[in-house]
């Protein structure tokens, strides 16, 4: 069905900075242009989002990635069928620590270079070295259990031998509040997507440790999450959404438009926050531990070199992620329903007219590019840039059930607490 | 204008005839970072017959509180940051109750559009009978709509009085001016907003806006 000029969509949103390319579309003039008015609807938790596009308050929304794949698989409540038709981008969060817990990793060794291997044999230190001394293990918050966040921490520690449950704590802290509770003491470290990460280090409260970038280079995130009931019945906004959203996500990409971009994200209905703690992360150069700007390629990445594109193989490695973590449990027809929430057919009938980027395939090895890399593009030229995970490991989508059952990926571990 | 009364917040007799004398023992929390609106619904629990209601309206030691508290029935405001915290704890503590969401299995799809549209979440002891959580649902579902309703008409009324004064003020500045009467000066308000398809009090506003700017008024 063809949609009439001024179609309204209600998008709801959270407040991270890789809400950008949703935020640019409705105020950028990028949806008017294609026709549209997106209605930004802010919430305050991923629960709500979930609630609200249940009862169909909303259309579509930026929701974490996993959540999409739960709500297909009919994990939590009121599961309500979703797809992603796009990515909104690669990863933007950071594992951030309390300066106390810093200064014991810094003794043991852990660099001030974000690198996360160097990071994860420090934990490992600093835990066995508590846990002679009696101390509690340490308490790690993440923003929801069906999160990018939750699985690229439980990753990184399992590089240490560690597991979540049994040397660390995980809790579910709200974002927004992460950075307080690590000045409390609450919880020892944090894992979240930006600003709360560069929120934490300009109040004082903690230190970056280790970034998304630097545990899985181009791994993705956030995803535009759409009803799938709206979206068989409005196909035609439905490609305009897209349209409007990648432009979008180009505009932000472009460091000329940096500044901008952190003031509009600032303003109180977006993120309510100052632009400088939006900077370093819009800028890719966030705060070392030794509280200088550090250069962190391949972080928050919103449209180049196809990081909007829904890769196949993202969706199964958050399967793979899910059944190794023990939130579901490992079937064929699970991972068939986890590869379909996921609609690259849509994303290139909507953008290949507009001379985006479009990889030949749908899916790929993931962490298989040691370096920079042309790939096989059926439009345009593509090189994808080094995706390796930090422990060399690669994903093959082809050999799910392998990768799940292979023990030294992600321990089995107890969900967070 | 007039402002809604505790008079008009619905009272107590409409939800027992649900049969609420049978839910006493029924513990509710209340999870609410808004202390007035959390006092407002206590109180319609308790006049609903509902005599175990507890209110938190400090998210401090959140998870420890609850398990203190060992609720059947916990209501939380929709717009509250920690939901996404209390639903983990709620799904995998083995110190709480194992409460699920409300209307897991969708049988009642009104009553959830009717939740989240006043702002309301909910959360029941698995096993715990529909029928005895509904009225309690019911009621806080009419005290959150209550209150913001009552809110909604107190922002009214305060743009109207609001409007009222710049209209009055411009008025004064015509009057002075421009030499005109009180009903010339509202006439010419008036034809302007129309011509110009706004409200009044706005040409008010920018009128009062301009002559300050061109030094027309003096300080009132």
């Amino acid at each position: 069905m063809s949609a009439p000029p001024d179609f309204e969509i209600r998008a709801g949103f959270i407040p991270l900075v890789d809400c950008a390319p949703l935020v640019v579309a409705a105020n950028g003039g990028f949806a008017a242009a294609e026709g549209l008015r997106l209605t930004l609807v802010r919430e305050t938790s991923w629960a709500t989002v979930r609630d609200r596009l249940a009862v169909r308050h909303l259309d579509v929304a930026h929701i974490l990635a996993p959540m999409a794949l739960a709500a297909n698989l009919g994990l939590g409540p009121l599961p309500t069928p979703l797809i992603v038709p796009m990515s909104l981008g690669c990863g933007g969060h950071t594992i951030t620590v309390s300066s106390g817990l810093w200064s014991d990793l810094s003794a043991a060794g852990a660099p001030n270079d974000f690198s996360a291997a160097g990071a994860a044999r420090a934990l490992a230190a600093v835990i066995a070295e508590r846990r002679r001394r009696g101390a509690p293990m340490p308490v790690f918050g993440i923003v929801h259990p069906y999160s990018a966040h939750h699985y690229d921490l439980a990753y990184w520690l399992a590089y240490a031998g560690l597991a979540p449950g049994r040397d660390v704590e995980l809790v579910v802290v709200p974002p927004p509040l992460a950075s307080d509770a690590l000045a409390m003491g609450q919880i020892d470290g944090f894992c979240a997507g930006e600003p709360w990460g560069s929120v934490a280090v300009a109040a004082g409260a903690g230190v970056i440790l280790t970034t998304k970038a630097n545990i899985w280079r181009t791994g993705p995130d956030k995803v535009l999450g759409v009803r799938r009931d709206w979206a068989e019945r409005h196909e035609d906004a439905l490609v305009r959404l897209i349209r409007a959203v990648w432009r979008a996500a180009v505009w932000c990409d472009d460091p000329a438009n940096r500044e901008a971009l952190a003031e509009l994200l600032a303003r109180p209905e977006h993120l309510a926050q100052p632009a400088e703690v939006l900077l370093p992360s819009l800028s890719k150069r966030l705060i070392d531990p030794t509280g200088r700007p550090r250069e962190v390629g391949g972080f928050l990445v919103f449209a180049e070199q196809a990081a909007s594109f829904p890769w196949i193989s993202h969706a199964l490695w958050f399967y793979a992620q899910m059944v190794r973590c023990g939130q579901v449990a490992f079937s064929p027809a699970g991972a068939e329903t986890a590869a379909n929430t996921y609609r690259p057919d849509l994303y290139r009938s909507a953008l290949t007219a507009l001379g985006a980027t479009m990889p030949a395939a749908n899916a790929k090895v993931e962490g298989a590019l040691a370096s920079d890399s042309p790939a096989g593009a059926s439009q345009g030229r593509l090189v994808l840039s080094a995706d390796g995970f930090f422990d060399g490991r690669v994903f093959d989508p082809d050999d799910l059930a392998g990768y799940v059952g292979d023990t030294r990926v992600v321990p089995r571990h107890e969900p967070p607490a | 204008m007039r402002i809604a009364t505790p008079a008009l917040l619905p009272r107590a007799r409409d939800v027992r005839k649900h049969g609420a004398m049978t839910d006493r023992a029924i513990h509710v929390l209340l999870i609410d970072a808004d202390r007035i609106r959390a006092s407002i619904i206590e109180e319609g629990l308790r006049e609903a017959g509902h005599a175990r209601v507890t209110v938190l309206s400090d998210m401090a030691n959140l998870m420890r509180r609850i398990v203190e508290i060992d609720p059947d029935v916990i209501v939380v405001d929709l717009a509250n940051p920690s939901r996404d915290m209390l639903e983990n704890m709620f799904q995998v503590s083995r110190a709480v109750k194992r409460p699920v969401a409300m209307f897991v299995d969708r049988a009642d799809q009104s009553s959830i559009v009717a939740a989240i549209e006043a702002g309301v979440s909910a959360y029941v002891v698995d096993g715990l009978k529909k029928e005895r959580v509904k009225p309690i649902l019911d009621t806080a579902i009419s005290r959150f709509n209550a209150v913001d309703r009552l809110r909604r008409e107190l922002e009214a009324a305060k743009t109207e009085l609001a409007d009222r004064k710049a209209i009055e003020r411009a008025k004064g500045i015509l009057m002075k001016t421009r030499g005109m009467t009180e009903p010339e000066a509202y006439a010419l308000l008036r034809k302007t907003a129309m011509n110009q398809n706004r409200r009044i009090a706005e040409i008010a506003e920018s009128l009062i806006v301009a002559a300050g700017l061109l030094g027309g008024e003096e300080k009132s």
